[in-house]
């Protein structure tokens, strides 16, 4: 692989970004309304609760929202900026240049990392000042979790990108509420244990689930849950190969069909 | 002269539609070759097939000598293409636009050659500018020096000035050829302003339906459809096909 187009692919969005006041506010706005919204509601049911302090609202719900928002924004950041190829017509261009499937992935990637990174920082650091919620608390285990939930929005990222070469922009949509499909079936904000059987088998195969699972056992009895991050990880790790063969093979039935031309019509 | 370019039987169909039918021709070093046809013929289909946008169905394309199927990569890398319809990002400026494409080519010197191509094509006045706020002229000059970022050996060139009035367009084939004439190089040029082609290609096909129907030197070709110019002879080749 060749550094440099994929510095060309961040770079390329960093200067769209730079000055574009709309996607800044794309990237810091709405977490903060929804750190907002759950941090009233978090302190209300803290109230309710009285005096029981095992019950730390705060802590368990503010937590998830952290990393659920780290989540949707590496995939956000992942498909977005391919449809904002398609949308400035210039996908004809990136796709005659020598850069290959793997530095095109790589670019986006490195691009969700530094989003992802910035917006953790900005969420945790607006939920201390705001809540005193202390992420920190995870210590080194936010190190496992950031990286799958990562990974995990890097997967959602091809599958959208690939829906959107495959069938046109007119699947933008994907890119923008994927996630949110998942995000009642991954126990972001409540335990597996309340979900019926059988949401609760189909929650088995969503590395989330155990992400958010073992976030929470980390936090309420200090315990590092091993096989929920065993489990995650060879979930997402087979997914990423999943998401990957799609991607290719998109881009394959593209070339084949001629859609990449067609991406500008649509 | 060397061959830049080989293709043979070169087909794309669609379904029932065959959109490109077994087309064979050549592109010599140094050579200016137009790729003529009405609307339909299938040059944006053949030249999106040379930038391996579009897979053919059958056929070979060659470029440098290598397989454009099997090196895609190590020839893309000395190629390059421009077209009316392909813009660049309108939300960066023309500078930011060329150091992002010259990293895309794996231009070692990209911040340079982003510089000295923005004086090249006159648009140094604009480098900090929104490209989405430059004339259809300068968007298309954009898009040229975009082309020479990384020297091409091969340029592709797909109705480049289809959106600009004659005197720009002038302009910009002077800028063109002059920039041919310094740095050598093979293009292949699509364009339905006959007087284009006739100013600045050695050799013509003509496509219809997919197929090739006619080429050779413009003299040639006069000669041979008994017409003064290529606009009559297009014309003739149309209605007969």
């Amino acid at each position: 692989m060749n550094y440099l187009p994929i510095l060309g692919i961040f770079l390329r969005n960093m200067y769209l970004y730079k000055r574009s006041i709309p996607r800044l506010f794309g990237l810091f706005v709405w977490v903060t309304v929804e750190l907002f919204l759950w941090g009233f509601i978090t302190l209300w049911l803290r109230n309710l609760a009285g005096g029981n302090q095992a019950l730390d609202f705060v802590l368990l719900v503010l937590g998830a929202l952290v990393f659920w928002n780290l989540f949707v924004r590496t995939q956000q950041s992942f498909s977005i900026s391919f449809l904002e190829e398609v949308w400035t017509r210039n996908i004809i261009n990136i796709f005659t240049t020598p850069i290959t499937q793997k530095e095109l992935v790589a670019g986006f990637a490195l691009l969700s990392v530094v989003q992802g990174i910035f917006g953790f920082l900005y969420v945790s650091i607006l939920a201390f000042l705001l809540y005193a919620l202390d992420i920190w608390t995870l210590g080194l285990y936010i190190i496992p979790f950031f990286a799958l939930i990562l990974l995990f929005g890097w997967v959602l990222g091809l599958i959208t990108t690939g829906i959107i070469i495959r069938f046109g922009p007119a699947m933008e949509i994907f890119a923008f509420f994927m996630p949110f499909v998942l995000l009642p079936f991954s126990a972001v904000y409540y335990p597996i244990s309340i979900f019926p059987a059988f949401v609760k088998n189909i929650a088995q195969f969503l590395p989330t689930t155990h992400l958010f699972e073992g976030m929470r056992l980390v936090l309420t009895q200090g315990v590092f849950p091993v096989d929920r991050l065993v489990w995650a990880g060879g979930l997402t790790i087979a997914y990423f190969f999943l998401g990957s063969a799609f991607f290719v093979w998109m881009i394959h039935v593209a070339r084949k069909k001629g859609l990449i031309a067609r991406l500008l019509q649509d | 002269m060397s061959v830049v370019l080989k293709v043979e039987n070169l087909t794309k169909r669609y379904g029932k539609t065959t959109a490109v039918d077994h087309i064979s021709f050549e592109v010599k070093e140094g050579e200016v070759v137009g790729l003529l046809g009405p609307n339909g013929a299938g040059k944006s289909t053949t030249i999106h097939m040379l930038l391996s946008l579009l897979t053919p169905t059958e056929g070979t394309i060659e470029i440098f000598g290598k397989n454009l199927k099997e090196h895609r990569q190590e020839i893309l890398t000395q190629m390059n293409f421009a077209a009316s319809y392909a813009q660049l990002p309108y939300n960066l400026t023309p500078l930011e636009n060329l150091k992002v494409f010259a990293l895309l080519y794996g231009v070692k010197n990209w911040r340079g050659k982003a510089e000295v191509l923005l004086e090249e094509f006159d648009l140094e006045k604009f480098k900090n500018s929104r490209t989405g706020g430059l004339s259809s002229g300068e968007q298309t000059r954009l898009g040229l020096a975009k082309a020479f970022l990384n020297d091409p050996k091969l340029l592709l060139l797909d109705e480049p000035t289809a959106s600009l009035d004659p005197l720009v367009a002038k302009r910009l084939r002077k800028d063109l050829y002059d920039r041919m004439e310094k740095n050598g190089g093979s293009i292949l040029w699509t364009s339905h302003n006959m007087r284009e082609i006739e100013a600045m290609c050695d050799r013509v096909i003509f496509l219809s339906h997919g197929k090739i129907v006619a080429s050779g030197t413009q003299e040639n070709l006069q000669k041979q459809f008994g017409k003064p110019n290529l606009e009559e002879i297009f014309i003739q080749l149309a209605t007969d096909t």
